[in-house]
């Protein structure tokens, strides 16, 4: 039918959730500040969001989440979830009777964010830039909404300092490996991360080039395309808890990478997908183990594992 | 148009149910589904809340509780009701009409490509609305979408009659298979525009794909109040003229019939019907098909009985559609085409199984 080539384009979209998005800051309006008796019941909608939270110690106080939510692992079993934040349903999210709601700024249909935020209930928007800057940022906006200022200063401060730390080491780093990000493998179409997309971000900060960097967004390619890129490094991601040796053996048989140097080099690095392109409070630590992924041989501080 | 006139009884009679009866049933069935979408919701206020809303909605009292019924049952479980309800007869009312003109059972009125139009047209505002189409996106704000929608479906409708018109004359054949490649070619520039889109646009292009009437608000329910005027005041002038043609053109024009009227009538009626309802409410499948068949098995072909009782059992359907898409992961919501295409695509294939019933069988 008409949507034929949709439905084709449709995996990629299902595999494209964690992904970020351009960033619209200008159009965050004042957020409103969350009265001390309405933090009792918090509607956390987005991944970064919900970590965030966690991290400045407010995870008891959170009674739903959106499906985009996997970390920290309880959040998802133990909180209501009102589904994909891009498909979020006015009644539904009232159905959970949350005192205030912190939502990304990639929170969605438009109509029913309208509507929430037309409700008597403090709608928080939180911007979702694909940055470090992004990420101290979004964290100081909690904090602002919460009346938590000091606590996200500090929480915001730390996670600058540990990006001014990465920059730093990353100086030594002498030859830049090309790299690419694969996001998943559809019918033997790898779909991979280009320039504007969080994936191509996480390269740059751990001091790699992105080899597909003529793409915009997360495409999917061909393999002539994946032989031209010709990556010393392909990063896999898994679905946040998921053991993927399936997502690995798809892209070992990617013809396009036969001849590449990661596959001569055997440099495949799997990785979490909410660690690595969620741009929370665990995206320096992402930054520190992708690197030493990357560049295994430099003399680089040991990497901190991933929770 | 009204020269023909039926034998009351003589020429459709059969075994099957009064029209009257049917029609009776099927306005009971309406009026209990529609209690049913106003009482059920993933909130579990029921319509007993309903004296507070109302009085909430007067300025009567300005307690919370009542500020959130008034909300839930008037704001958004009556607009997307009667949204609903909108949806489902004017896409059924579409179907019976198209599967009139083209005398196929298996007409819809994606066949001349309206609903290719309305979905090129919205898929390219929710993947260009942050460059090319900027300014109209932002002059617009959220109805940017449901308005390129419905000018979208008209305007392949429009150019669909200007291709297969020939000296004044819209051959059916020429409609169909024009109609198709219109289509095809809709089809293939949404492909080309969700390829180069980001992640993002996509994500929100399956979405709107799959149809919702979660964005429901009172001013989507003002916007379709003229079409559901258009569609109640053409498709009466429209029966007559659709019930000569199931005897085949040339009899009907025999009988009087003003064919190549009752042809431009029938595809501007459709072609509004589905702009608007897709505008509404995304890409809402199988309702055009399966609401009119299930009534022609009821009460035979006549249109005089077919055209309404399809809006009402299309009504039916999505406003039932709708409850289930709300309520099954709740608080998450289910896409309503989704759900739609659950219950109708075996119920439409038990139809055709059976080959009950259907115009020219």
């Amino acid at each position: 039918m008409t949507f034929g080539v949709l439905a084709m384009v449709r995996s990629v979209v299902v595999a494209a959730t964690l992904s970020a998005a351009p960033a619209f800051a200008d159009s965050v309006a004042q957020s409103p500040i969350i009265p001390a008796a309405s933090q009792s019941r918090l509607l956390s909608i987005g991944g970064d969001v919900t970590e965030i939270l966690d991290a400045l110690g407010y995870s008891d106080r959170i009674v739903a989440v959106d499906s985009t939510s996997k970390y920290p692992e309880s959040a998802l079993k133990t909180k209501a979830n009102v589904g994909y934040m891009r498909a979020l349903a006015t009644e539904g999210v009232l159905s959970v009777n949350p005192t205030a709601i912190i939502a990304s700024l990639g929170a969605g249909p438009p109509d029913v964010v309208k509507a929430l935020k037309a409700s008597s209930i403090p709608y928080v928007e939180v911007p979702d830039d694909p940055t470090a800057a992004g990420v101290s940022n979004k964290i100081r906006v909690i904090g602002a909404a919460l009346a938590q200022s000091s606590r996200a200063d500090a929480l915001a401060a730390s996670v600058e300092a540990e990006f001014e730390i990465l920059a730093k080491e990353s100086k030594i780093l002498t030859a830049k490996k090309r790299a690419i990000v694969i996001l998943s493998v559809q019918n033997g179409r790898a779909i991979i991360g280009g320039a504007n997309s969080s994936a191509d971000a996480m390269l740059a900060l751990a001091g790699a080039g992105n080899a597909a960097v003529g793409l915009n967004g997360f495409q999917p390619v061909s393999d002539e395309q994946l032989a031209e890129f010709a990556p010393d490094a392909v990063i896999v991601m898994r679905r946040t808890g998921e053991g993927s040796t399936k997502t690995l053996e798809a892209v070992a048989s990617l013809t396009g990478l036969q001849s590449s140097p990661a596959n001569r080099s055997r440099s495949v690095i799997e990785m979490d997908g909410l660690f690595l392109l969620g741009f929370g409070p665990r995206t320096p630590a992402a930054v520190r183990d992708l690197r030493s992924a990357l560049y295994p041989d430099t003399a680089a501080p040991p990497a901190r594992r991933e929770p | 148009m009204s020269i023909v006139e039926y034998p009351k009884r003589a020429v459709f009679q059969t075994s099957r149910l009064a029209p009257t009866k049917i029609l009776a049933i099927l306005s009971a069935t309406m009026l209990v589904t529609t209690v049913l979408s106003l009482s059920i919701g993933p909130t579990g206020i029921s319509l007993m809340s309903l004296p507070r809303a109302i009085g909430a909605m007067l300025g009567w009292s300005d307690d919370l509780e009542a500020q959130r019924d008034r909300l839930v049952l008037l704001d958004i479980r009556l607009a997307r009701t009667l949204l609903g309800a909108f949806v489902g007869a004017a896409l059924a009312v579409a179907g019976a009409t198209m599967q009139g003109l083209f005398r196929n059972p298996l007409a819809d009125p994606g066949l001349i490509g309206v609903s290719a139009g309305a979905a090129l047209a919205a898929i390219a505002t929710i993947a260009l609305s942050n460059s090319l189409l900027s300014p109209f996106a932002f002059a617009l704000g959220a109805y940017a979408l449901p308005f390129a929608a419905f000018f979208g479906g008209l305007g392949t409708t429009w150019l669909l009659v200007a291709v297969a018109s020939r000296d004044g004359h819209l051959g059916v054949a020429t409609l169909l298979l024009a109609g198709i490649a219109i289509g095809a070619i809709a089809g293939a520039a949404s492909g080309f525009i969700a390829y180069a889109s980001d992640d993002r646009e996509l994500r929100d292009l399956t979405l709107w794909s799959m149809g919702s009437l979660s964005g429901a608000s009172w001013i989507k329910v003002a916007a379709v109040v003229p079409f559901a005027v258009a569609i109640v005041l053409i498709s009466p002038r429209l029966v007559n003229a659709l019930n000569g043609l199931l005897l085949g053109e040339r009899e009907a024009f025999h009988l009087g019939i003003d064919i190549e009227a009752t042809k431009r009538w029938a595809i501007a009626l459709s072609a509004a019907a589905v702009g608007a309802a897709v505008a509404a409410a995304g890409i809402v499948g199988f309702v055009g098909l399966v609401a009119p068949h299930v009534v022609r098995l009821m009460a035979g072909p006549d249109n005089r009985i077919v055209l309404p009782a399809s809006a009402l059992l299309g009504a039916i359907l999505v406003v039932s559609a709708d409850i289930a898409a709300r309520m099954i992961f709740k608080p998450a919501e289910l896409p309503l085409g989704l759900v739609m295409a659950v219950v109708g695509g075996p119920l439409f294939l038990h139809l055709i199984m059976r080959r009950g019933g259907g115009i020219g069988e």
